[in-house]
């Protein structure tokens, strides 16, 4: 049974791509066949983050118009087997696709693929409405901002509005340290406000901009604290129920001293 | 640090930005605009002036949020301040009745 899962958002910047090249590239570590799909036509980004840019031949606006078959546009990951990638096309815009072609796509694609992670571009028109089109269900990244968190509420509104009911929620970028004096929205906060089940919460990592510049997902990197996060939420979205990853880890130098000691807690 | 944490509370950036964004969903969700509200004033003010002499200047209507005591959280509300300029207007009207 194959699932078609939208990584979308409503504000941009929070993260949707790197939540999805990293669920995408965690899924199919784990033997999951996966296909990304990137809706963002105009501005493709998701062959940056995953390392695929040279290798683009075809793209999606090729595959809708019949260019080509589904096949040849789909780029196939050689460092994870099961991994392909259906890139954006970057000369054309939202509207050289429809809702109903992106219907027929990602019903195409479910015949090959267990799970297709379709990563949405920012804002609340057309391009959101084709990216959302065929999805059996929705994640909502977010960051613990006032702007990010009144988007994603709008979002969650549109979803639901377009028969997309319970999506989940993904806390992106939260800093513990912050949290900790207060200066930043908790978890529990945010769940509260927007009233949807949470996925996954990822930390503020460095790792997240250094495996981005080199192309590699950090889900892979075993010693990084948001790969570790999004080895969790895939484990969840394959129907485990793995607890909260514990965030209290990067407190500082003299925290970890403590704890090496098993002073404090 | 603890005690000094525990007063300021209310007033840390977190907070702030909770309160905010509670403020501004609600207003949000509700999809209520300032033309609506401008409206539902001018029938309110017709309403009211049937019945007392009311200071249309100084009235205030707006979407807030009040503490609900079912599921401990905040529920939306309708707020309106409307002072009343002379009260015996009411009285007038009745005696006018009889």
């Amino acid at each position: 049974m194959s699932e078609v899962i939208v990584v979308t958002s409503g504000k941009g910047g929070v993260g949707k791509t790197t939540t999805t090249a990293n669920i995408g590239t965690g899924l199919a570590l784990i033997g999951k066949k996966v296909a990304l799909v990137d809706a963002d036509i105009g501005l493709r980004n998701l062959d940056v983050v995953m390392g695929l840019e040279n290798r683009i031949v075809y793209d999606l606006v090729d595959v809708v118009e019949g260019h080509c078959r589904i096949k040849q546009a789909l780029i196939k990951d050689k460092r994870y087997p099961n991994l392909c990638l259906l890139p954006a096309a970057q000369t054309r815009d939202k509207n050289a696709v429809s809702p109903e072609q992106m219907q027929k796509l990602c019903d195409q694609l479910r015949e090959e693929f267990d799970y297709v992670i379709i990563d949405c571009p920012a804002g609340i028109e057309q391009g959101f409405k084709n990216a959302i089109a065929g999805a059996d269900k929705a994640i909502v990244v977010t960051t613990p901002e006032v702007s990010a968190v009144r988007d994603a509420d709008r979002i969650i509104g549109l979803l639901e509005a377009s028969e997309l009911r319970n999506p989940n929620l993904i806390l992106n970028r939260i800093r513990m340290n912050m949290v900790k004096r207060g200066d930043m929205m908790a978890m529990e906060d945010v769940v509260d406000i927007l009233a949807i089940d949470l996925l996954g919460v990822v930390p503020d990592d460095e790792n997240i901009v250094i495996s981005t510049n080199k192309g590699e997902p950090a889900v892979v990197d075993a010693s990084s604290l948001a790969g570790q996060a999004f080895r969790n939420i895939v484990d969840r979205i394959t129907g485990k129920e793995v607890p909260l990853l514990n965030l209290d880890t990067n407190d500082g130098f003299m925290a970890k001293i403590k704890k090496l000691f098993g002073i404090g807690n | 640090m603890e005690l000094l944490n525990f007063f300021n509370k209310k007033t840390k950036s977190g907070n702030v930005a909770k309160d905010r964004l509670k403020l501004l969903l609600i207003h949000d969700r509700i999809n209520c605009s300032s033309e609506l509200l401008e409206m539902m004033k001018t029938d309110i003010i017709k309403v009211i002036s049937n019945y007392m002499d009311i200071d249309e200047t100084e009235l205030d209507i707006q979407i807030s949020q009040t503490k609900s005591e079912e599921n401990n959280g905040t529920v939306p509300v309708l707020y309106a301040n409307i002072p009343i300029k002379n009260i015996r207007k009411a009285n007038n009207n009745e005696l006018s009745r009889i």
